[in-house]
Protein backbone atom coordinates (compact mmCIF):
# COMPACT_ATOMS: atom_id res chain seq x y z
CA UNK A 1 0.00 0.00 0.00
CA UNK A 2 1.61 3.52 -0.68
CA UNK A 3 0.42 6.09 1.49
CA UNK A 4 0.79 9.43 0.00
CA UNK A 5 2.63 12.33 1.71
CA UNK A 6 2.56 16.30 0.94
CA UNK A 7 4.34 17.75 -2.08
CA UNK A 8 7.76 19.22 -0.56
CA UNK A 9 7.87 16.78 2.34
CA UNK A 10 9.82 13.68 2.92
CA UNK A 11 10.23 10.94 5.27
CA UNK A 12 13.82 10.35 6.25
CA UNK A 13 15.04 7.02 6.89
CA UNK A 14 18.60 5.92 8.77
CA UNK A 15 20.83 5.90 6.14
CA UNK A 16 20.10 9.81 5.48
CA UNK A 17 19.02 10.69 9.07
CA UNK A 18 22.93 9.15 10.10
CA UNK A 19 24.11 11.98 7.19
CA UNK A 20 22.04 14.52 8.41
CA UNK A 21 22.92 13.96 11.93
CA UNK A 22 26.54 14.15 11.47
CA UNK A 23 25.82 17.36 9.47
CA UNK A 24 24.10 18.86 12.32
CA UNK A 25 26.40 17.49 15.71
CA UNK A 26 29.52 19.22 13.42
CA UNK A 27 27.45 22.46 13.61
CA UNK A 28 26.01 21.98 16.74
CA UNK A 29 29.60 21.81 18.29
CA UNK A 30 30.82 24.97 16.72
CA UNK A 31 27.78 26.97 17.42
CA UNK A 32 27.98 25.89 21.17
CA UNK A 33 32.02 26.70 21.35
CA UNK A 34 31.62 30.40 20.24
CA UNK A 35 28.83 30.20 22.74
CA UNK A 36 25.76 29.84 21.15
CA UNK A 37 22.73 28.43 23.24
CA UNK A 38 20.38 26.29 21.41
CA UNK A 39 16.59 26.77 21.85
CA UNK A 40 12.97 24.99 20.82
CA UNK A 41 10.09 27.12 20.19
CA UNK A 42 6.85 25.67 19.12
CA UNK A 43 6.04 24.75 14.74
CA UNK A 44 2.88 26.54 15.65
CA UNK A 45 2.52 30.48 16.42
CA UNK A 46 -0.20 32.71 16.43
CA UNK A 47 -0.59 34.62 12.87
CA UNK A 48 -0.95 37.75 14.89
CA UNK A 49 2.29 37.83 16.31
CA UNK A 50 4.53 36.75 13.64
CA UNK A 51 3.39 39.51 11.93
CA UNK A 52 4.58 41.95 13.70
CA UNK A 53 7.84 40.80 11.55
CA UNK A 54 7.87 42.31 7.96
CA UNK A 55 8.41 38.82 6.61
CA UNK A 56 7.61 39.51 2.76
CA UNK A 57 8.60 36.98 0.18
CA UNK A 58 8.84 34.56 3.16
CA UNK A 59 5.97 34.80 5.11
CA UNK A 60 4.28 31.89 6.82
CA UNK A 61 1.91 29.86 4.19
CA UNK A 62 0.15 27.19 6.03
CA UNK A 63 -2.58 28.07 8.28
CA UNK A 64 -4.61 26.27 10.71
CA UNK A 65 -7.69 27.44 13.47
CA UNK A 66 -7.48 26.36 17.18
CA UNK A 67 -10.35 25.81 19.10
CA UNK A 68 -11.23 29.54 20.04
CA UNK A 69 -10.91 30.40 16.35
CA UNK A 70 -7.28 31.63 16.58
CA UNK A 71 -5.40 31.63 13.51
CA UNK A 72 -2.18 29.65 13.93
CA UNK A 73 0.61 29.57 11.23
CA UNK A 74 2.83 27.03 10.65
CA UNK A 75 6.43 29.22 11.22
CA UNK A 76 8.79 29.80 8.38
CA UNK A 77 11.77 30.68 9.78
CA UNK A 78 13.66 30.87 13.06
CA UNK A 79 14.29 34.52 13.15
CA UNK A 80 11.30 35.98 13.84
CA UNK A 81 9.88 33.10 16.53
CA UNK A 82 13.47 34.09 18.51
CA UNK A 83 13.02 37.80 18.39
CA UNK A 84 9.62 36.97 19.88
CA UNK A 85 11.47 34.87 22.78
CA UNK A 86 13.94 37.52 23.72
CA UNK A 87 11.46 40.10 23.99
CA UNK A 88 9.50 37.70 26.13
CA UNK A 89 11.57 36.11 28.53
CA UNK A 90 14.70 37.66 28.29
CA UNK A 91 13.21 41.45 28.81
CA UNK A 92 15.64 42.59 30.68
CA UNK A 93 18.77 40.34 30.03
CA UNK A 94 22.17 42.45 29.63
CA UNK A 95 22.88 42.16 25.84
CA UNK A 96 24.56 40.38 24.26
CA UNK A 97 22.79 36.93 23.53
CA UNK A 98 23.32 33.80 21.45
CA UNK A 99 21.21 31.58 20.16
CA UNK A 100 21.22 28.79 18.21
CA UNK A 101 18.21 26.49 16.97
CA UNK A 102 17.66 23.11 14.57
CA UNK A 103 14.42 23.39 13.37
CA UNK A 104 11.91 22.41 10.68
CA UNK A 105 10.45 26.23 8.67
CA UNK A 106 7.55 25.39 6.32
CA UNK A 107 7.52 27.20 3.12
CA UNK A 108 5.11 27.61 0.18
CA UNK A 109 7.14 26.92 -2.49
CA UNK A 110 7.45 25.54 -5.75
CA UNK A 111 9.13 21.59 -4.50
CA UNK A 112 12.61 21.36 -6.36
CA UNK A 113 15.97 20.09 -5.60
CA UNK A 114 17.39 21.56 -2.04
CA UNK A 115 14.04 23.50 -2.16
CA UNK A 116 11.73 21.21 0.02
CA UNK A 117 8.57 22.77 1.70
CA UNK A 118 9.44 21.21 5.22
CA UNK A 119 13.09 22.52 5.23
CA UNK A 120 15.13 21.56 8.09
CA UNK A 121 17.15 24.98 9.24
CA UNK A 122 20.20 25.29 11.29
CA UNK A 123 21.41 28.81 12.33
CA UNK A 124 22.50 31.35 14.74
CA UNK A 125 20.66 35.08 15.61
CA UNK A 126 23.32 37.25 17.74
CA UNK A 127 21.38 39.91 19.76
CA UNK A 128 22.95 43.19 21.13
CA UNK A 129 25.57 43.58 18.72
CA UNK A 130 26.05 46.25 16.43
CA UNK A 131 27.65 46.16 13.28
CA UNK A 132 30.33 46.10 12.61
CA UNK A 133 31.57 43.65 15.60
CA UNK A 134 28.28 41.44 15.54
CA UNK A 135 28.39 41.18 11.71
CA UNK A 136 31.85 40.07 11.82
CA UNK A 137 31.33 37.16 14.44
CA UNK A 138 28.07 36.08 12.66
CA UNK A 139 30.43 35.85 9.85
CA UNK A 140 33.17 34.06 11.21
CA UNK A 141 31.06 31.45 12.65
CA UNK A 142 29.18 30.92 10.17
CA UNK A 143 32.78 30.29 8.27
CA UNK A 144 33.67 27.74 11.04
CA UNK A 145 30.66 25.98 11.17
CA UNK A 146 30.78 25.29 7.08
CA UNK A 147 34.50 24.06 7.48
CA UNK A 148 33.79 21.62 10.30
CA UNK A 149 31.03 20.35 7.68
CA UNK A 150 34.14 19.58 5.83
CA UNK A 151 32.66 22.19 2.95
CA UNK A 152 35.71 22.98 0.64
CA UNK A 153 34.85 25.88 -2.25
CA UNK A 154 32.44 27.33 -0.34
CA UNK A 155 31.97 31.72 -0.67
CA UNK A 156 30.32 34.43 0.84
CA UNK A 157 27.96 37.04 -1.04
CA UNK A 158 28.59 40.00 1.26
CA UNK A 159 26.03 42.65 0.44
CA UNK A 160 23.85 45.38 2.18
CA UNK A 161 20.19 45.45 1.77
CA UNK A 162 20.28 49.14 2.47
CA UNK A 163 22.16 50.45 -0.34
CA UNK A 164 19.91 50.08 -3.29
CA UNK A 165 17.18 51.49 -1.52
CA UNK A 166 19.46 54.02 0.31
CA UNK A 167 20.87 54.61 -3.68
CA UNK A 168 17.04 55.70 -4.93
CA UNK A 169 16.57 57.78 -2.15
CA UNK A 170 19.45 60.26 -2.20
CA UNK A 171 19.68 60.33 -6.23
CA UNK A 172 15.86 61.31 -5.84
CA UNK A 173 14.37 58.07 -7.50
CA UNK A 174 10.41 58.60 -7.05
CA UNK A 175 8.44 57.40 -5.00
CA UNK A 176 6.46 55.60 -7.55
CA UNK A 177 9.47 54.13 -9.19
CA UNK A 178 11.42 53.19 -6.44
CA UNK A 179 9.12 50.05 -5.47
CA UNK A 180 9.31 49.24 -9.48
CA UNK A 181 13.22 49.20 -9.54
CA UNK A 182 13.22 47.03 -6.39
CA UNK A 183 11.01 44.42 -7.55
CA UNK A 184 12.97 44.09 -10.61
CA UNK A 185 16.03 43.78 -8.85
CA UNK A 186 15.16 41.28 -6.50
CA UNK A 187 13.59 39.26 -8.84
CA UNK A 188 16.69 39.33 -10.45
CA UNK A 189 15.72 41.23 -13.67
CA UNK A 190 18.66 43.41 -14.95
CA UNK A 191 16.53 43.99 -18.75
CA UNK A 192 13.89 44.33 -16.86
CA UNK A 193 15.37 47.28 -14.12
CA UNK A 194 17.22 49.03 -17.40
CA UNK A 195 13.72 48.96 -18.83
CA UNK A 196 12.22 50.44 -15.85
CA UNK A 197 14.94 53.44 -15.26
CA UNK A 198 14.54 54.18 -19.15
CA UNK A 199 11.01 54.98 -18.64
CA UNK A 200 11.65 56.29 -15.17
CA UNK A 201 12.69 59.79 -16.94
CA UNK A 202 15.89 59.74 -13.91
CA UNK A 203 18.62 61.42 -15.71
CA UNK A 204 21.05 59.11 -17.53
CA UNK A 205 23.90 60.08 -15.37
CA UNK A 206 21.39 58.44 -12.10
CA UNK A 207 19.92 55.59 -14.24
CA UNK A 208 23.29 54.26 -15.38
CA UNK A 209 24.67 54.31 -11.94
CA UNK A 210 21.56 52.45 -10.93
CA UNK A 211 22.01 49.81 -13.37
CA UNK A 212 25.93 49.47 -13.00
CA UNK A 213 26.01 49.56 -9.07
CA UNK A 214 23.82 46.32 -8.47
CA UNK A 215 25.58 44.34 -10.90
CA UNK A 216 28.87 44.58 -9.16
CA UNK A 217 30.19 41.69 -7.93
CA UNK A 218 33.96 40.40 -6.88
CA UNK A 219 37.01 41.50 -4.84
CA UNK A 220 38.04 44.48 -3.31
CA UNK A 221 38.19 46.20 -6.34
CA UNK A 222 34.58 46.53 -6.96
CA UNK A 223 34.49 49.19 -3.70
CA UNK A 224 36.39 51.40 -5.39
CA UNK A 225 35.06 54.20 -7.48
CA UNK A 226 31.71 54.54 -4.92
CA UNK A 227 29.75 56.93 -6.20
CA UNK A 228 29.04 59.45 -2.56
CA UNK A 229 25.21 57.92 -2.60
CA UNK A 230 26.67 54.07 -1.64
CA UNK A 231 30.01 55.23 0.39
CA UNK A 232 27.81 54.77 3.59
CA UNK A 233 27.16 51.42 2.93
CA UNK A 234 30.56 50.72 1.32
CA UNK A 235 32.03 51.70 4.38
CA UNK A 236 30.13 49.34 6.09
CA UNK A 237 31.01 46.68 4.26
CA UNK A 238 34.62 47.83 4.58
CA UNK A 239 34.79 47.69 8.22
CA UNK A 240 33.12 44.21 8.91
CA UNK A 241 35.53 42.55 6.09
CA UNK A 242 38.65 44.81 7.78
CA UNK A 243 37.47 43.01 11.24
CA UNK A 244 37.89 39.29 9.73
CA UNK A 245 40.85 36.73 9.98
CA UNK A 246 42.47 36.28 7.26
CA UNK A 247 40.95 32.56 6.47
CA UNK A 248 37.60 34.00 6.23
CA UNK A 249 38.14 37.41 4.87
CA UNK A 250 39.40 34.94 1.65
CA UNK A 251 36.06 33.43 1.45
CA UNK A 252 34.24 36.54 1.19
CA UNK A 253 32.86 38.07 -2.38
CA UNK A 254 31.17 41.79 -2.03
CA UNK A 255 28.14 42.00 -4.12
CA UNK A 256 26.78 45.03 -4.15
CA UNK A 257 23.19 43.62 -5.79
CA UNK A 258 22.24 41.14 -3.08
CA UNK A 259 19.12 41.52 -1.80
CA UNK A 260 17.34 38.73 0.05
CA UNK A 261 14.10 38.16 -0.70
CA UNK A 262 13.21 38.75 3.37
CA UNK A 263 11.79 42.33 4.08
CA UNK A 264 13.04 42.47 7.61
CA UNK A 265 16.94 42.74 6.67
CA UNK A 266 18.28 46.68 7.40
CA UNK A 267 21.94 46.36 6.96
CA UNK A 268 24.56 43.69 5.55
CA UNK A 269 22.78 40.63 4.24
CA UNK A 270 25.01 37.54 3.00
CA UNK A 271 24.50 34.67 1.00
CA UNK A 272 26.90 31.57 0.85
CA UNK A 273 27.68 29.68 -2.46
CA UNK A 274 29.22 26.68 -3.40
CA UNK A 275 30.18 25.27 -6.50
CA UNK A 276 28.28 22.14 -6.57
CA UNK A 277 25.11 23.55 -5.93
CA UNK A 278 23.02 25.98 -8.22
CA UNK A 279 21.71 27.98 -5.30
CA UNK A 280 22.70 29.40 -2.08
CA UNK A 281 23.43 26.92 0.75
CA UNK A 282 22.07 29.69 3.00
CA UNK A 283 22.23 33.05 4.06
CA UNK A 284 21.76 35.36 6.51
CA UNK A 285 22.23 39.63 7.51
CA UNK A 286 21.35 42.41 10.26
CA UNK A 287 18.06 42.94 10.91
CA UNK A 288 18.28 45.84 13.61
CA UNK A 289 14.54 46.77 13.87
CA UNK A 290 12.97 43.72 14.18
CA UNK A 291 13.25 43.24 17.72
CA UNK A 292 12.09 46.91 18.17
CA UNK A 293 9.05 45.51 16.88
CA UNK A 294 8.57 42.92 18.96
CA UNK A 295 9.23 45.78 22.14
CA UNK A 296 12.87 45.03 22.85
CA UNK A 297 14.85 47.40 20.43
CA UNK A 298 18.25 45.70 19.66
CA UNK A 299 19.92 45.24 16.84
CA UNK A 300 20.91 41.56 15.81
CA UNK A 301 22.22 39.69 13.15
CA UNK A 302 22.47 36.10 12.12
CA UNK A 303 22.10 33.48 9.63
CA UNK A 304 20.24 30.38 8.21
CA UNK A 305 21.68 27.46 6.50
CA UNK A 306 19.05 24.80 4.56
CA UNK A 307 20.46 21.69 6.06
CA UNK A 308 19.70 19.41 2.83
CA UNK A 309 20.89 22.11 1.03
CA UNK A 310 24.66 21.67 2.48
CA UNK A 311 24.14 18.27 2.68
CA UNK A 312 23.67 18.35 -0.95
CA UNK A 313 26.85 20.07 -1.87
CA UNK A 314 28.85 18.03 0.54
CA UNK A 315 27.89 15.00 -1.53
CA UNK A 316 28.22 17.05 -4.87
CA UNK A 317 31.87 17.95 -3.84
CA UNK A 318 32.49 14.47 -2.32
CA UNK A 319 31.96 13.18 -5.98
CA UNK A 320 34.48 15.91 -7.10
CA UNK A 321 31.53 17.00 -9.97
CA UNK A 322 29.30 19.89 -8.76
CA UNK A 323 26.42 20.51 -10.90
CA UNK A 324 28.13 23.02 -12.38
CA UNK A 325 30.50 21.23 -13.50
CA UNK A 326 28.56 18.17 -14.41
CA UNK A 327 28.18 18.92 -18.09
CA UNK A 328 32.11 19.49 -18.32
CA UNK A 329 32.97 15.97 -17.19
CA UNK A 330 30.76 13.39 -18.05
CA UNK A 331 32.23 9.96 -17.32
CA UNK A 332 34.33 8.62 -20.73
CA UNK A 333 32.47 5.84 -21.11
CA UNK A 334 29.40 7.38 -22.10
CA UNK A 335 31.17 9.79 -24.40
CA UNK A 336 30.59 9.15 -28.13
CA UNK B 1 40.67 30.48 -22.02
CA UNK B 2 37.82 29.34 -24.73
CA UNK B 3 36.20 32.27 -26.50
CA UNK B 4 33.12 31.61 -24.21
CA UNK B 5 35.54 32.10 -20.92
CA UNK B 6 35.33 28.20 -20.28
CA UNK B 7 31.44 28.81 -19.39
CA UNK B 8 28.99 26.30 -19.92
CA UNK B 9 26.37 27.91 -22.32
CA UNK B 10 22.73 26.50 -23.03
CA UNK B 11 21.47 26.66 -26.03
CA UNK B 12 18.08 26.95 -27.36
CA UNK B 13 17.18 24.21 -30.62
CA UNK B 14 14.31 25.69 -32.52
CA UNK B 15 13.25 29.46 -33.88
CA UNK B 16 16.19 30.76 -31.66
CA UNK B 17 18.74 28.31 -32.64
CA UNK B 18 20.21 30.20 -35.78
CA UNK B 19 20.45 33.88 -34.14
CA UNK B 20 22.11 32.04 -31.02
CA UNK B 21 24.75 30.24 -32.67
CA UNK B 22 25.67 33.22 -35.06
CA UNK B 23 26.13 34.97 -31.68
CA UNK B 24 28.30 32.56 -30.40
CA UNK B 25 30.31 32.38 -33.58
CA UNK B 26 30.45 35.89 -33.46
CA UNK B 27 32.48 35.23 -30.11
CA UNK B 28 34.72 33.64 -31.80
CA UNK B 29 33.72 29.89 -31.06
CA UNK B 30 33.81 27.51 -33.26
CA UNK B 31 30.51 26.47 -34.47
CA UNK B 32 30.42 23.71 -37.08
CA UNK B 33 29.39 20.55 -35.19
CA UNK B 34 26.86 22.92 -33.84
CA UNK B 35 25.20 23.60 -36.93
CA UNK B 36 25.54 20.80 -38.81
CA UNK B 37 25.19 17.69 -36.35
CA UNK B 38 21.71 18.62 -35.02
CA UNK B 39 20.92 15.11 -33.01
CA UNK B 40 24.07 16.06 -30.63
CA UNK B 41 23.13 17.62 -27.36
CA UNK B 42 26.43 17.97 -25.24
CA UNK B 43 28.97 19.24 -27.19
CA UNK B 44 31.75 19.69 -24.47
CA UNK B 45 34.84 20.75 -26.49
CA UNK B 46 33.15 24.41 -26.91
CA UNK B 47 31.05 24.26 -23.51
CA UNK B 48 27.21 24.26 -25.22
CA UNK B 49 24.17 21.84 -24.38
CA UNK B 50 21.35 22.09 -26.61
CA UNK B 51 17.62 21.92 -25.67
CA UNK B 52 14.25 23.17 -26.68
CA UNK B 53 13.64 26.71 -25.29
CA UNK B 54 11.54 25.87 -22.71
CA UNK B 55 13.99 23.52 -20.50
CA UNK B 56 17.16 26.41 -21.06
CA UNK B 57 15.86 28.14 -17.83
CA UNK B 58 15.65 24.55 -16.04
CA UNK B 59 19.18 23.32 -16.90
CA UNK B 60 20.12 26.87 -15.91
CA UNK B 61 18.91 27.20 -12.46
CA UNK B 62 19.67 23.55 -11.51
CA UNK B 63 23.61 25.19 -12.71
CA UNK B 64 24.14 22.48 -15.36
CA UNK B 65 24.55 25.57 -17.70
CA UNK B 66 26.06 28.96 -16.20
CA UNK B 67 24.40 30.31 -18.86
CA UNK B 68 21.54 30.22 -21.22
CA UNK B 69 19.79 32.10 -23.95
CA UNK B 70 15.83 31.70 -24.65
CA UNK B 71 13.11 33.84 -25.03
CA UNK B 72 11.11 36.14 -23.01
CA UNK B 73 8.25 34.09 -23.13
CA UNK B 74 9.40 31.47 -22.23
CA UNK B 75 10.68 32.98 -18.68
CA UNK B 76 7.47 35.07 -18.05
CA UNK B 77 5.74 31.58 -18.23
CA UNK B 78 7.84 30.11 -15.77
CA UNK B 79 7.79 33.38 -14.01
CA UNK B 80 6.47 33.42 -10.57
CA UNK B 81 2.58 34.25 -10.24
CA UNK B 82 2.56 35.95 -7.13
CA UNK B 83 4.75 36.89 -4.32
CA UNK B 84 6.14 34.58 -2.40
CA UNK B 85 5.65 31.28 -5.08
CA UNK B 86 9.01 31.81 -6.69
CA UNK B 87 9.65 31.56 -10.55
CA UNK B 88 12.60 29.98 -12.03
CA UNK B 89 16.11 31.45 -10.08
CA UNK B 90 18.08 32.48 -12.44
CA UNK B 91 19.46 36.09 -13.36
CA UNK B 92 17.72 37.57 -16.60
CA UNK B 93 21.20 39.67 -17.57
CA UNK B 94 20.79 41.14 -21.37
CA UNK B 95 18.05 41.40 -23.97
CA UNK B 96 19.97 40.02 -27.20
CA UNK B 97 17.35 41.95 -29.60
CA UNK B 98 17.03 38.84 -31.91
CA UNK B 99 13.75 36.89 -32.19
CA UNK B 100 11.50 39.17 -31.83
CA UNK B 101 8.28 38.29 -31.47
CA UNK B 102 4.60 39.34 -29.92
CA UNK B 103 2.26 37.19 -27.71
CA UNK B 104 -0.98 37.98 -29.05
CA UNK B 105 -4.75 37.67 -28.11
CA UNK B 106 -6.46 36.59 -31.30
CA UNK B 107 -9.85 35.44 -32.37
CA UNK B 108 -11.86 34.39 -35.77
CA UNK B 109 -11.89 37.29 -38.24
CA UNK B 110 -15.20 39.47 -38.30
CA UNK B 111 -17.45 39.90 -35.34
CA UNK B 112 -15.24 39.02 -32.47
CA UNK B 113 -16.52 35.23 -30.81
CA UNK B 114 -14.92 36.05 -27.64
CA UNK B 115 -16.33 39.41 -26.67
CA UNK B 116 -19.59 38.01 -27.73
CA UNK B 117 -18.95 34.69 -25.45
CA UNK B 118 -18.19 37.10 -22.56
CA UNK B 119 -21.24 39.32 -23.01
CA UNK B 120 -23.40 36.08 -22.95
CA UNK B 121 -22.12 33.63 -21.18
CA UNK B 122 -19.78 35.90 -18.77
CA UNK B 123 -16.56 33.90 -19.46
CA UNK B 124 -14.65 33.44 -22.75
CA UNK B 125 -12.57 30.28 -23.58
CA UNK B 126 -8.86 30.29 -24.78
CA UNK B 127 -6.38 27.85 -25.59
CA UNK B 128 -3.03 28.47 -25.53
CA UNK B 129 0.72 27.00 -25.16
CA UNK B 130 1.32 29.78 -22.49
CA UNK B 131 -1.77 28.70 -19.82
CA UNK B 132 0.15 31.25 -17.00
CA UNK B 133 0.78 34.69 -19.16
CA UNK B 134 -2.74 34.17 -20.88
CA UNK B 135 -4.17 33.56 -17.36
CA UNK B 136 -2.07 36.35 -15.82
CA UNK B 137 -3.32 39.14 -18.72
CA UNK B 138 -7.27 37.72 -18.23
CA UNK B 139 -7.33 38.39 -15.23
CA UNK B 140 -5.17 41.29 -15.10
CA UNK B 141 -7.89 42.64 -17.49
CA UNK B 142 -10.89 41.37 -15.10
CA UNK B 143 -12.35 38.97 -17.63
CA UNK B 144 -13.21 35.60 -16.60
CA UNK B 145 -11.60 32.78 -18.62
CA UNK B 146 -11.24 29.26 -18.93
CA UNK B 147 -7.89 28.05 -20.34
CA UNK B 148 -7.22 25.05 -22.66
CA UNK B 149 -3.95 24.04 -22.53
CA UNK B 150 -3.11 22.68 -26.15
CA UNK B 151 0.68 21.01 -27.34
CA UNK B 152 0.35 21.42 -30.96
CA UNK B 153 -1.47 23.73 -33.19
CA UNK B 154 -3.30 26.63 -31.63
CA UNK B 155 -4.84 27.85 -34.71
CA UNK B 156 -7.16 24.54 -34.78
CA UNK B 157 -8.65 25.38 -31.37
CA UNK B 158 -10.98 28.14 -32.02
CA UNK B 159 -11.67 26.82 -35.82
CA UNK B 160 -12.96 23.73 -34.55
CA UNK B 161 -15.72 25.84 -31.62
CA UNK B 162 -13.45 24.48 -28.86
CA UNK B 163 -12.64 27.69 -27.72
CA UNK B 164 -13.53 31.71 -28.75
CA UNK B 165 -10.00 32.87 -28.51
CA UNK B 166 -5.90 31.97 -28.15
CA UNK B 167 -2.95 33.41 -26.75
CA UNK B 168 0.26 32.47 -28.91
CA UNK B 169 3.90 33.99 -29.67
CA UNK B 170 3.47 35.42 -33.43
CA UNK B 171 6.48 36.97 -35.50
CA UNK B 172 4.97 37.61 -38.87
CA UNK B 173 1.15 36.78 -38.00
CA UNK B 174 1.13 34.87 -41.24
CA UNK B 175 0.12 31.67 -40.04
CA UNK B 176 -2.69 33.55 -38.01
CA UNK B 177 -3.79 35.24 -41.47
CA UNK B 178 -4.10 31.81 -43.02
CA UNK B 179 -6.08 30.19 -40.19
CA UNK B 180 -8.56 33.59 -40.47
CA UNK B 181 -7.65 34.66 -37.48
CA UNK B 182 -6.94 38.61 -36.51
CA UNK B 183 -4.76 39.56 -33.49
CA UNK B 184 -7.08 41.46 -31.19
CA UNK B 185 -5.00 42.43 -28.29
CA UNK B 186 -0.67 42.25 -28.18
CA UNK B 187 -0.02 41.28 -24.73
CA UNK B 188 3.75 41.46 -24.31
CA UNK B 189 6.55 41.78 -27.17
CA UNK B 190 9.59 39.13 -26.61
CA UNK B 191 13.14 38.45 -27.75
CA UNK B 192 15.77 36.71 -26.92
CA UNK B 193 17.50 37.16 -23.36
CA UNK B 194 20.86 36.28 -21.38
CA UNK B 195 20.34 34.15 -18.26
CA UNK B 196 22.75 32.98 -15.67
CA UNK B 197 22.85 30.57 -12.76
CA UNK B 198 22.51 32.67 -9.48
CA UNK B 199 25.77 30.64 -8.11
CA UNK B 200 27.66 30.64 -11.20
CA UNK B 201 26.79 35.10 -11.81
CA UNK B 202 28.85 35.39 -8.25
CA UNK B 203 31.75 32.63 -8.03
CA UNK B 204 32.20 33.53 -12.04
CA UNK B 205 31.94 36.90 -11.93
CA UNK B 206 34.82 38.44 -13.91
CA UNK B 207 34.01 35.61 -16.81
CA UNK B 208 30.64 36.17 -17.27
CA UNK B 209 31.07 40.45 -17.23
CA UNK B 210 33.66 39.65 -19.79
CA UNK B 211 31.20 37.92 -22.09
CA UNK B 212 28.21 40.05 -21.44
CA UNK B 213 30.29 42.84 -22.33
CA UNK B 214 31.44 41.54 -25.67
CA UNK B 215 27.84 40.35 -26.83
CA UNK B 216 26.89 43.80 -25.81
CA UNK B 217 29.17 45.06 -28.51
CA UNK B 218 27.53 42.49 -30.91
CA UNK B 219 23.55 43.20 -30.10
CA UNK B 220 22.11 45.83 -32.12
CA UNK B 221 21.46 48.93 -30.23
CA UNK B 222 17.92 49.30 -29.81
CA UNK B 223 18.17 45.99 -28.23
CA UNK B 224 17.11 47.27 -24.95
Amino acid sequence: MIHPIPSGTRDVLPDETREVRAITDALRGVFERHGYGEVYTPALEYESVLARADMAEARPAYRVFDESGEVLVLRSDMTVPIARVVATRYASSEPPLRFCYFAHCYRGVRPQRGQPRELLQAGIELIGAPAPQGTAEALTVLCHALDTTGLKDYRIGLGDASLFPSLMARIGVPDATRAGLLEALVLRDFVGLQGTLAESGLPDEAAELLLELPQRRGGQEILTDVPAAAAEAVTGLRRVHELLDPAVAERVIFDLGLVRNIGYYTGAVFDVYDPALGTPIGGGGRYDELLGRFGRGLPAVGFALGVDRLHIALAGEERGTGALLAAATTPAETRP
Amino acid sequence: MSPTNGLVIAVPRGALFEGTVDLLTGLGLDTDELRSNDRKLLFEDIGVITMRPSDVPIYVEAGAADLGITGKDVLLEQAAQRPGEGGREVYELLDLGFGRCTMVLASKAGPDPALEALRRLGVMRVATKYPRIAARHLEETGRQAEIVEVKGSVELAPLTGVVEAIVDLTATGTTLRENNLVVREEIVACTARLIANPVAHKLKAAPIDDLLERLRGLTPAGAA
